[in-house]
């Protein structure tokens, strides 16, 4: 079968994996966003508790759950790790490339669970604010490169999914 | 981005991952484990005999020649071939699948014609039927299978016809065990057209259920090595008498004409070694197999929810097969997961390859996307234990358990 191409993990990766950080759902939470989907094999749900404090909007709790591979795991929980008390603007600027250095260097063909992780994350803040019809100036009207990717891949996976069911 | 060298991130990864207490390997569609007795069969032709080319005329290069030829008499008289000369050694069973189809499309080449593939093959049959047939002028079909993976015979009679000059279904699916009834297919192939060559893998099917090439009716049919606990580096193509293929590769003479290159002598005498000990015992052998299988099925259906089985049930599937998909989680992490459990078993996810595509054989049998991505494959031998199946048993549940907690995905 194909858990083929020799993929040689961080030692971070597989300790993430094990004992992930920030697993499941907040109660409360302000926000839930997705990115990704089940038929593409990797789909990460991110949670997140806002509070405004000394005059920001920052993130008290953050959490997830992921659907996907030992990668999309990791990646999942340290982004939950990397957001919790930062600023929602300072967590929007967390860029893939961070996630993966975090990481210890995701093999190139798990950059994938990169993107989809700090997708989810962009996704949750932009509901949020969507939600509170409230929205910051230096979020950017259109989508980022991280968040069209994100989509394609959604918009691909459905297109390939429907074209091979009969 | 790290500039650790490739080699430093494997051996880290390693030394992270550790030593589990206890280890099984299920991981014998992929690759597997050489018994003693089997590598100790094969060192003597690494330098105290044997170990010249068997096509030179001198005492080492005879001892050798002995060597490739007790090998292929052992072969033939285990699938009922008429003898050596309808042998051939290849380096792997994806080499010998090749030959088969590569060697008789081009052989085939000014009939121009159909050629018939089912929708399950291994992709050392796809590709190259796919790739050099459509070059040469072929048309290709990809004939489709039921749920569990059966050529229906009344469908692939209507896929037949005069054109068609060759056919390959291989004897048991790899992944999901399906056992075919090629004899039918065989039958109904050479009805339409007698001079069709009727090609089958039966690397999944050697040593684990009888094959006979006359009751077959097949032409060609490939064997590998290291699926019945031989080295790797041995494939096998049963070529019948008569039957006509163009060579792949050229070069220098050789003993073998179909594939030159030296032969690898002390593999061969490896997998000789492997052929006795799966045979000196066929029935013994299958019916451990067998039971160590049911209990492994039995035991995760019973203790795991929410699982489908991929592939037939009963005798029509191979008597070492478990393919099972665990919903709501995802293959890849699954393997990671059991392989810090000590339990090493490979999936049908995409996850590795990020092509999106899971196994073609799953989706052949109509297996959803995120049903093929959760799938697990297990292949028993006689070499396991009770207390292997035991020790997976105990820990499969909590493995499935722990990452459905972490899944997004949940039971609706």
């Amino acid at each position: 079968m194909s858990t083929r191409i020799p993929l040689p993990y961080s030692p971070k990766v597989l300790e993430l994996f094990r004992n992930p950080k920030n697993l499941g759902p907040i109660p409360d939470a302000d926000v839930v966003a997705s990115a990704g989907s089940p038929a593409c094999g990797d789909m990460i749900r991110i949670y997140l508790k806002i509070t405004r404090r000394g005059g920001k909007d920052v993130i008290e709790k953050a959490s997830f759950e992921s659907y996907g591979c030992a990668a999309n795991i990791a990646a999942a929980s340290i982004l939950t790790e990397m957001v919790k008390g930062k600023s929602v603007e300072e967590a929007w600027k967390i860029t893939w490339k961070q996630l993966s250095d975090e990481l210890g260097g995701l093999p190139p063909i798990k950059y994938h669970c990169s993107i989809l992780a700090v997708g989810a994350l962009k996704r949750a803040i932009r509901q949020y604010y969507s939600k509170k019809k409230n929205k910051p100036k230096w979020l950017p009207e259109q989508l980022t490169p991280d968040e069209k990717q994100v989509l394609e891949e959604e918009e691909m996976i459905e297109r390939y999914y429907k074209a091979s069911k009969p | 981005m790290s500039n650790k060298s490739l080699v430093e991130k494997v051996r880290e990864l390693l030394r992270s991952h550790g030593r589990p207490s206890r280890e099984v390997y299920f991981d014998l569609e992929n690759s597997g484990w050489v018994p003693r007795e089997v590598v100790e069969a094969m060192i003597p032709y690494y330098y105290e005999r044997g170990f010249g080319h068997p096509s030179i005329t001198h005492k080492p290069g005879w001892e050798a020649l002995e060597a490739v030829y007790e090998a292929k008499e052992l072969v033939a008289e285990t699938i009922g071939a008429k003898g050596i000369e309808e042998i051939v050694f290849t380096h792997s069973g994806t080499e010998a699948n090749n030959l088969a189809i590569m060697g008789t499309l081009l052989a085939s080449r000014n009939k121009r014609g159909r050629v018939l593939v089912s929708s399950i093959e291994h992709l050392s049959v796809i590709f190259p039927a796919e790739k050099l047939g459509e070059r040469l002028g072929f048309r290709v079909t990809r004939i489709p299978v039921d749920g569990e993976g059966f050529v229906d015979p009344e469908v692939f009679k209507a896929y037949m016809d005069r054109d068609v000059v060759l056919v390959s279904v291989q004897v048991v699916n790899h992944e999901i065990g399906t056992i075919q009834d090629v004899r039918e297919l065989v039958g109904i192939a050479k009805d339409v057209n007698p001079d069709v060559v009727f090609h089958t893998d039966a690397a999944d099917a050697y040593g684990k259920i009888p094959l006979d090439v006359d009751r077959l009716g097949v032409d060609l049919l490939t064997i590998s090595s290291h699926k019945i606990h031989g080295p790797r580096g041995v494939g096998v193509l049963y070529v019948r008498e008569g039957v006509k293929l163009e060579p792949i590769l050229y070069g220098q003479l050789s003993s073998e004409k179909m594939w030159p290159g030296v032969e690898n002598v002390p593999a061969i005498a490896g997998f000789k070694k492997a052929v006795e000990l799966a045979f000196n015992d066929f029935e013994g052998n299958v019916a451990k197999m067998k039971s160590l299988r049911d209990r492994l099925l039995k035991g995760i259906l019973d203790h795991v929810p929410d699982v489908l089985v991929n592939g037939p049930l009963g005798n029509r599937r191979a008597p070492d097969n478990v393919n099972v998909s665990f919903l709501y989680v995802e293959g890849e992490a699954l393997t990671v997961e059991l392989s810090l459990r000590g339990i090493y078993v490979s999936s049908g996810s995409a996850c590795t390859s990020r092509v999106l595509e899971p196994s073609h054989v799953l989706l052949a049998i109509g297996r959803r996307h995120e049903e093929a991505h959760g799938s697990i494959l297990f292949k028993t031998s006689r070499y396991h234990t009770l207390e292997d199946i035991e020790y997976t048993l105990e820990q499969l549940p909590q493995a499935v358990e722990r990452l459905r907690r972490i899944s997004s995905l949940k039971k609706q």
